[in-house]
């Protein structure tokens, strides 16, 4: 072989290489799953597909998966918001003291996301109103208050028991008799469809409305969106009340999965949120990621945990794990943008 | 003065806290007239320019659209009124595609029951038109804006800009980050959409813009009017010496 074959051979190797970037870039996430599936399903033969199990990871990941969506959202925007864990412990508790109080199923069931909603619009007027430095300084601060009027309200302690209408949205079983025989072991847990349908109305909002374009456009450049007479105030209060509208709903899923309100619930939520985000590839500078990416970091996050339970490896090292992975993801990315500019 | 009046400013004033901006400046603007804008750094020329387009309010003095007076709250309120602003930042957001880009605020939807969703096909069809039609060559319109040129974004922002048939638009130095070969068609632009009956103000500290597209010229010295020609009776060098602020 002489020089300059091999030269021309490197760079059809190259051009190859590069031209599987974009393939990457859209599938490369679901790769990954599928990769962590293969591996753990290789180590756990008998349990880790089981029926039991997968449904078990959707339902962990049911209430974490409504955060993480709410939390994108603000991402975009290239905002924070850190009050999240603490929105779904006070919708959770302003849930049981309504149940506690006697009213009926479905005004309970309004009640965590009416709260969310409130404490998310709260967050977003207190950005844009108050002319707040960042969104991480106003929602660090209602991250307390939000908690600290939880265990006002409730006394501090735990709140159990509610109404079947309100269970089932977390725990609920859709069996599949029809399928499987008279019977049959096998459900789709109702959290699951609820996930499901809420990613898809949010993908549609945020892919295909005026408001979803305006919402990148501001985590693009906010300059341009004023410029183009975009109100970038009202869609940051609606982006922020929506965040705490989810989180809301999240706190009326763990309400069913756990059938208790209790002051520790949501802790630190925000920041698996937040990870989860990340590791969907979408930009902590805002204007960049996907709604299936949201998704796709949920599941990283659901199955890794879920995968180092079955195998008994300590929370501890699911902690190091975790935090291995957020940024091996970040370096990736920041990999494939390099390759990608180089001409 | 003509019967063609489109845009006037009166009087106008813009304070920062302690800082005046502008200072008592009159503005007018005649159909298919394209007006230059000259002033050193901090002569209060973008500043004007946000007052005209609605970005700033203005603390003192009155805007007139077709002789008649308006109050502008957003840029938007402009927009109704057929003024444009290609901005001297281009106020692009790099993250979305051209198409994207052109419609930014103004996205053409289609009704689905009681809801309105963007129109994606309709949008691609209308960039491909309009990019065509200022012969503004780029790979797709689905192409991110920061994969751009210097010379692209400028024709992109232009291209936003004279989207909606402006009446009016404002430029802000547009040939500023350009290539020599990019200039030129920059300039032919501005001369097409005179031809096509739009007045247009343009702010520029190169000469040879003033004076390929200009029918007249103003500078602004301090933030107060300076002095204004039609631009067949100066020279170069004298409104170079109106920017510094020097009159015979």
């Amino acid at each position: 072989m002489d020089h300059g074959e091999k030269r021309l051979m490197d760079k059809n190797q190259e051009t190859l290489f590069v031209r599987l970037i974009p393939f990457f870039e859209r599938y490369g996430i679901l790769l990954l799953i599928l990769i962590m599936i293969a591996v753990l399903h290789l180590l756990q033969p008998d349990v880790f597909l089981s029926w039991r199990n997968v449904t078990n990871i959707f339902k962990q990941v049911s209430w974490q998966s409504m955060l993480a969506l709410g939390v994108f959202m603000v991402i975009v925007t290239a905002g924070i918001d850190l009050s999240v864990g603490s929105i779904i412990m006070l919708s959770l508790m302003g849930l049981a003291i309504a149940s506690k109080a006697g009213m009926p199923w479905y005004v309970v069931m309004l009640v965590a996301p009416a709260i969310g909603f409130l404490c998310g619009m709260f967050n977003g007027i207190g950005i844009t109103l108050l002319r707040m430095p960042h969104p991480f300084i106003m929602t660090l601060g209602t991250l307390y208050i939000f908690r600290g009027i939880g265990n006002l309200i409730s006394g501090g302690v735990p709140i159990t028991g509610f109404a079947e209408q309100i269970r089932v949205i977390g725990n609920g079983k859709i069996k599949l008799d029809v399928f499987f025989g008279e019977g049959a072991r096998e459900y789709i847990p109702t959290s699951l469809i609820l996930m499901i349908v809420i990613f898809f109305i949010f993908w549609i909002f945020l892919n295909h409305t005026r408001i979803g374009k305006w919402i990148y456009a501001i985590g693009g450049n906010p300059g341009a969106a004023r410029a183009a007479g975009i109100n970038v105030d009202r869609i940051l209060i609606v982006v922020y009340t929506l965040c705490g509208f989810l989180a809301g709903i999240g706190g009326l899923i763990l309400a069913g999965r756990t059938n208790s309100a209790y002051p520790n619930a949501g802790l630190q939520s925000e920041l698996d949120a937040i990870a989860a985000v990340i590791i969907g590839g979408a930009s902590f500078f805002g204007g960049r990621g996907t709604v299936l990416g949201v998704f796709a970091g949920v599941m990283i996050m659901g199955i890794l945990r879920n995968g180092l339970n079955l195998m008994n490896v300590s929370v501890f090292w699911q902690q190091v794990l975790i935090g291995s992975i957020i940024i091996l993801a970040v370096y990736i990315d920041v990999l494939r943008r390099q390759l990608a500019t180089r001409t | 003065m003509s019967d063609n009046l489109v845009l006037e400013a009166k009087s106008v004033s813009k304070f920062f806290g302690t800082i005046t901006a502008l200072q008592n400046v009159d503005l007018h603007l005649n159909k298919g007239e394209v007006l230059g804008v000259v002033g050193d750094n901090g002569a209060g020329k973008s500043t004007l320019m946000k007052v005209l387009s609605g970005l700033y309010k203005p603390s003192e003095g009155s805007l007139f659209f077709d002789k008649e007076k308006v109050t502008l709250n957003s840029p938007r309120d402009s927009q109704n009124l057929g003024l444009e602003m290609v901005y001297q930042d281009l106020a692009l957001a790099g993250n979305l595609p051209i198409g994207d880009n052109i419609f930014l605020g103004r996205e053409p939807t289609r009704k689905v029951g009681p809801f309105n969703f963007l129109d994606h096909k309709k949008r691609k069809q209308l960039t491909e038109e309009h990019l065509a039609k200022l012969k503004i060559n780029v790979k797709s319109a689905d192409q991110k804006v920061e994969e751009l040129s210097g010379g692209q974004r400028q024709a992109v922002a232009i291209a936003r800009a004279t989207a909606f048939n402006a009446k009016i638009v404002l430029m802000d130095e547009p040939t500023a980050a350009l290539a020599v070969k990019e200039v030129g068609k920059v300039l032919d632009l501005i001369l097409n959409l005179k031809k096509l009956g739009v007045s247009v103000i343009v702010i520029s500290h190169r000469m040879d813009d003033i004076f390929t597209v200009c029918d007249r010229v103003m500078a602004l010295f301090q933030g107060t009017n300076f002095a204004e020609s039609e631009l067949k009776n100066t020279s170069r060098d004298e409104v170079i010496g109106w920017i510094m602020g020097k009159k015979d």
